[in-house]
């Protein structure tokens, strides 16, 4: 149990690549953060100096009241849990995870209770005798888990854990780790970046763009008050509409009362309806391209009048429309996303 | 995959019976002829049925050698051969995992200089580089010893690559895994490398055992005491000892004694040497 304590860090690689830049970051106690970004943006960097298989450039990173920017990954009290698992494939699931209590010379009986606990926990029990070769994606998962367990540690990381599990699994295991975690309250940081995931297990998310946050929060925050463009087009499925202003005004239906500085709406797929609301609202006009039924929702392609500007629908159920067809989308104001496209930031 | 038809596979078989014949009917020979009376071979017609001298002729390899045909009894000289080939089967193994463990997984300054050094070493064999080689063991005072038997034949490219190609193989996550668990290098390299290399090692130990024993121009080279003599200079010793008919009923008994222990290290460890040249799941 640990706050984590992120001044500035940076990562410069020998050959100049910056993969992160100036990262601060204030972990809580038992705080679950999710490092969300598309592939690239340094996120698993990141992850793997909090660790200790990256060195640290620059700044400072502090693991419960420790710096531990030098330290070796054994010393600074974590545990991870990787992408392919890693897990020691001529050794039996027990003996994984033993392997990292036995370096820290704990005595036998110790360790016994803490695999045994570990593996009722992640109902693995049945397995600790049995090879990784023999176990399938979901119970290597767990056996991965485990390992990270059993260490007892300040913290948790997770580098991808749910990325080569099949899509039914992935559902699962987010909702396994997720209540674990809670329920042991350990300091966790988690890279993924399916956001979705991102937005369910977090308490806070950090969205990362080329080695820098874009935006940290809730999930509700930065899904309901997006900080930049990037952040809006990120997060949230399908992906937030941009409208370019000058569309709106060529169109005669510009909203007044903009902050100032504004040249990009963003209107979330779920707050465009077909049928006018009460309050003040936007009217665009356009035909259906696609309609594409999905079960409990449907999305819309509009292509808008005069543009070719695409344009997605969420709404529920199946609506009445026909493609080729006319079609009327409304946004109220108030749901509006003003940005500026130069700054790439919220504009209020 | 080739048809299924009467004439391929009598074809295939026949190519396969006739490979195997050529290859097996030497050492057919060297089993008849270690069986015969001295005299058989003077008269100038191999014969081809077993003879009635099999018992009489090894025990006489075995027990008394023929010391005025330059032979030695044949156990001091299997024993100086077995020696000999496990020194330098275990030296290159223990010498190439290593040097391939901090080939791959250490980055110090001319790391890539240092692997093609070793790489192109493949390129002059023992024979090659004789000359030199025996200046300075004779310099070293290891001639007539084990160690001058050994030890300029275990450093090996060979090896090194093969070990270097597998531990390439070893992923990544591994390596980190066992950092965040407490592993410093050397036990990583004990705990997970070496356990991972078993069926490589097999494969790797066979190879250099047969290698070892089979050595031939450098033992004639660096003994001249008996007490050294390896088995395969023995019997070309045999061959040219004194100024007499070779014996040749003794020299194949002794051919075929030698060919014993390569072939046992084989059948013992066929199954890993096998799974150690073909297997690729991890």
């Amino acid at each position: 149990m640990a706050r984590i304590v992120l001044d500035g860090l940076s990562k410069v690689y020998p050959g100049g690549v910056q993969a992160v830049s100036d990262v601060s970051l204030d972990i809580a106690d038992g705080e679950m953060i999710v490092l969300v970004g598309p592939s690239g943006c340094g996120k698993s960097t990141l992850l793997r100096m909090v660790a200790g298989l990256e060195t640290i450039t620059g700044g400072t990173l502090t693991i419960g009241d420790r710096v531990v920017n030098g330290l070796e990954p054994a010393q600074r009290d974590i545990a991870m849990v990787f992408q392919n698992y890693a897990l020691y494939p001529h050794m039996t699931v027990y003996n994984n995870l033993a392997y990292g209590l036995r370096n820290q010379g704990v005595d036998k009986a110790e360790i016994e209770r803490r695999v045994q606990e570990a593996a009722s926990m992640l109902q693995i029990g049945e397995y600790l005798d049995r090879k990784p070769r023999n176990l399938s994606g979901g119970q290597r998962q767990r056996v991965a888990m485990g390992r990270a367990l059993v260490r007892e540690p300040a913290a948790f990381l997770f580098d991808e854990p749910l990325s080569n599990l099949d899509a039914k699994l992935r559902v699962q295991m987010r909702v396994e780790i997720r209540q674990l975690q809670k329920r042991l309250k350990t300091t966790s940081l988690y890279v993924t970046h399916d956001q979705l995931e991102a937005l369910t297990m977090a308490d806070r998310l950090v969205v990362l763009n080329g080695g820098r946050i874009e935006q940290v929060g809730t999930p509700m925050e930065l899904y309901s008050k997006p900080a930049t463009v990037f952040v809006a087009g990120f997060i949230g499925s399908p992906a937030m509409n941009l409208i370019d202003m000058a569309y709106l005004r060529d169109s005669g239906i510009a909203p007044q009362a903009l902050p100032s500085g504004t040249d990009l709406i963003g209107v979330r797929p779920d707050e465009l309806l077909l049928t006018a609301p009460a309050e003040p609202h936007l009217a665009l006009n356009g035909t259906v391209a696609l309609l594409e039924p999905a079960g409990a929702e449907s999305h819309i392609y509009v292509t808008l009048g005069g543009s070719d500007q695409p344009i997605t629908v969420r709404i529920a159920g199946l609506p009445q429309v026909t493609e080729g067809a006319p079609i009327t989308l409304y946004a109220a104001l108030d749901g509006l996303h003003p940005f500026n496209s130069a700054s790439g930031r919220r504009t209020g | 995959m080739v048809e299924n038809d009467r004439w391929g596979i009598f074809l295939a078989h026949l190519i396969l019976i006739v490979g195997v014949a050529i290859v097996v009917f030497p050492v057919y020979v060297a089993l008849i002829a270690s069986t015969h009376a001295p005299g058989t071979f003077l008269q100038g017609v191999m014969p081809l049925l077993p003879g009635s001298h099999a018992i009489e002729n090894y025990s006489t390899v075995i027990f008394e050698g023929r010391s005025n045909a330059g032979a030695p009894p044949i156990g001091l000289m299997l024993w100086n051969s077995f020696v000999m080939a496990m020194m330098i089967a275990v030296g290159k193994i223990a010498i190439s995992l290593l040097s391939a463990f901090a080939i791959v997984y250490f980055r110090f300054r001319f790391r890539i200089f240092f692997f093609w050094i070793i790489f192109i070493t493949l390129m002059l064999p023992v024979e090659v580089r004789i000359v030199p080689t025996y200046q300075v063991v004779a310099n070293l005072g290891m001639l007539n010893s084990y160690w001058g038997l050994s030890i300029p034949l275990i450093a090996s490219a060979t090896a090194t690559f093969l070990f270097r190609q597998f531990f390439m193989t070893v992923p990544e996550e591994m390596l980190e895994a066992a950092r965040v668990d407490g592993a410093g290098p050397l036990k990583f390299f004990k705990d997970i490398l070496l356990p991972l290399s078993v069926t490589n090692i097999a494969a790797m130990f066979v190879i250099m055992f047969i290698y070892g024993w089979n050595q031939y121009l450098w033992p004639l080279l660096v003994t001249n005491d008996e007490a050294y003599y390896t088995v395969v200079m023995g019997i070309q010793r045999m061959v040219t000892g004194a100024d007499s008919e070779p014996l040749w009923h003794l020299v194949m008994a002794t051919v075929v004694l030698a060919a014993l222990p390569p072939i046992l290290v084989i059948l013992f460890m066929q199954r890993l040497f096998v799974k150690g040249l073909t297997e690729t799941e991890k």
